[in-house]
């Protein structure tokens, strides 16, 4: 009895993190039912961590499913030989996570197992995941990806990271710049690095590794890379006019970047190994915001060479350049799906600044979202879900949205302005 | 920061200055100096120029340091055409060192705005340019929609964010 009071109490304060920590506007109409039971644990001490409640957020948090609340639970199994189906059955449950964690030398490890209830069998028998006391949040997401991957045939993305801006300005005082990282929920965030200068434009290298982005800490913009492991960074460009809009190639061999160091915005790309520039574009409009696509032949970027900003698109080998977007009066900062087959930008309607998807075989655009002055979309390495920035209750924040729209969520809200999102590769 | 009183100060500063400087090598060496910290933008090397300003009887006409543009333009409007050639007058035949922000208001993409900013600021220059003022001394910078004057969001605080400050 004991035990149980200790974990309602536990299920109430989790409970209560949870609303700080994530906020679904829409997810799918038939979300797949899980129930995720609070894991086996024996020490004597609670866990720093609620993998179980972890877990069970990163779920609902994809749309995709609908979590059984704990109280609704008959009981909480964490062997098999506490399971029956009938009992999880009549509830309507789909899916069970149960799980157990053991402590050995300061170390956690996680045996779990994941039923189909319907089918009545074991989809996950015996998967097994440790790690430090500081690595539980990361053996919750482990546990997220595998079980998301298991029924929905899509790799799981709980484990990524993203980058973003922070900014804090405000009348009368010196205006405060902070690059953060965090993991891809929002949780255990780290500054980068701080400014008194604007940063912007923040961007991984697909090996996770290394970041870029622009800081104007010279009192010019200039772009610099940065490991993330030594915080050793490196400023790549020093130009006169515009040093901005880094990308790193799919293989992270280049950069693409913008210089109006001959007095006009033009993409170029920058060997990283010989630190040769080349020059892609030559128009004497506006050509910005490159973005490589996922094959490494091509760029992508904001002109606007017919008037208004458009996305365009350079085959880097002929140097054609071809118009992709045709909808509307202002599409820009592209972004390609790594299966190439979607572009997601900035689009504006009816002076209302959305986040677009346009299928790139039909030409078809979908307006993703519905707020105004959203900026900035990244796509998950897994393709399921984007981040943007927009505006929420006069500051600064962070949403998801799925690619198909079905799904909406809104990060936690955090100080200042928080702008500029960069989601992570898979590591 | 600078605040707008500060900017005016250091405007006032810099008109007055430069008067003096016609007859008097001394002040011209101030002159200079106070260009280049506004250049770097430190509060505490404006608050320094601004005392140079005391003492002076004359009562000069201040001089706005302001451009405003359209969202999406970069084309100079007929007032700004006024505005400017007051400059201009002011800044043709001296050795004045002088920065163009150009700024854009927070709508549509960041680094599309960077490249607004700029083509904004290069609008102003290029104007002040062909009045006779030497583009070696004209430094253009752009911060995009980074530093908004005005932080609301609504028409009348992105109307003062398109703009080009011209910094002495």
């Amino acid at each position: 009895m004991r035990k149980l009071v200790a974990l309602v109490l536990f299920c109430f304060v989790s409970v209560a993190h949870a609303q700080l920590t994530i906020e679904i506007t829409q997810g799918v109409d038939n979300p797949t039912r899980i129930a995720v039971v609070p894991m086996g644990w024996s020490g004597n001490e609670p866990l720093p961590e609620d993998i179980s409640r972890i877990v069970s957020n990163n779920l609902e948090r994809s749309g995709q499913f609908d979590a059984v609340p704990r109280t609704s639970m008959l009981s909480f199994p964490s062997s098999e030989a506490d399971v029956f189906y009938r009992d999880w059955r009549v509830m309507g449950t789909e899916f069970l996570l149960i799980g157990d964690i053991q402590q050995q030398a300061g170390r956690y490890f996680v045996t779990y197992h994941l039923y189909d209830i319907l089918a009545q069998r074991k989809v996950i028998s015996a998967g097994k995941v440790d790690g430090g006391a500081a690595q539980l949040r990361d053996i919750a997401h482990h546990i997220s990806d595998k079980v998301y991957e298991k029924i929905t045939g899509i790799e799981g993305a709980f484990s990524t990271q993203i980058l973003y801006v922070e900014a804090f300005q405000n009348t009368g005082t010196q205006d405060n710049f902070r690059l953060m990282l965090s993991d891809a929920d929002g949780a255990r965030p780290r500054m980068l690095l701080e400014s008194d200068e604007p940063l912007l434009s923040p961007t991984w290298s697909p090996d996770g590794r290394q970041v870029a982005y622009v800081s104007f800490e010279t009192t010019r913009p200039a772009i610099f890379v940065q490991n993330l492991a030594t915080g050793e960074r490196e400023q790549v460009t020093n130009f006169t006019g515009l040093n901005g809009a880094p990308a790193f190639s799919p293989d992270g061999s280049a950069l693409a970047l913008v210089l109006s160091k001959d007095g006009n915005p033009e993409i170029y790309t920058l060997d990283l190994a010989s630190r040769r520039f080349t020059r892609i574009t030559n128009h004497y409009a506006i050509d910005t915001e490159p973005s490589w696509t996922s094959d490494g032949k091509g760029i992508v970027f904001t002109s606007n060479r017919g008037g208004k900003p458009q996305i365009y698109k350079v085959t880097l080998a002929s140097g054609r350049v071809e118009r992709l977007t045709f909808d509307g009066e202002y599409n820009a900062r592209g972004r390609v799906s790594r299966d190439g087959k979607t572009l997601v930008m900035v689009h504006q309607r009816g002076g209302v600044f959305h986040i677009a998807a346009q299928d790139l075989a039909t030409g078809t655009l979908r307006i993703l979202t519905e707020t105004n002055l959203d900026e900035s979309p990244t796509i998950a390495p897994n393709g399921a879900m984007l981040l943007y920035a927009t505006r929420f209750g006069g500051k600064g924040i962070l949403a998801a949205v799925s690619l198909d729209a079905g799904t909406k969520y809104r990060l936690p809200s955090k100080q200042g302005d928080v702008r500029e999102p960069a989601w992570s590769p898979f590591f | 920061m600078i605040t707008k009183a500060m900017k005016q100060g250091l405007t006032l500063a810099f008109v007055m200055a430069f008067l003096v400087g016609c007859s008097s090598t001394d002040t011209k060496d101030s002159d200079a100096e106070a260009g280049a910290n506004g250049g770097v933008t430190t509060g505490t090397a404006d608050s320094g120029s601004l005392g140079s300003a005391d003492g002076s009887e004359e009562s000069m006409e201040e001089l706005e340091t302001i451009i405003y543009f359209d969202f999406d333009q970069a084309v100079l409007m007929p007032e700004a055409r006024a505005l400017l050639l007051a400059h201009a007058e002011k800044l043709r035949g001296t050795d004045t060192a002088v920065r163009l922000e150009g700024h854009a208001d927070e709508r549509g993409s960041r680094e599309y705005n960077m490249a607004l900013g700029e083509r904004r600021a290069n609008a102003v220059r290029d104007f002040l340019v062909l009045q006779g003022v030497s583009r070696g001394n004209l430094e253009v910078i752009s911060y995009g929609e980074e530093r908004p004057l005005s932080l609301g969001s609504g028409e009348s605080a992105w109307s003062k964010n398109r703009r080009v400050e011209i910094d002495y």
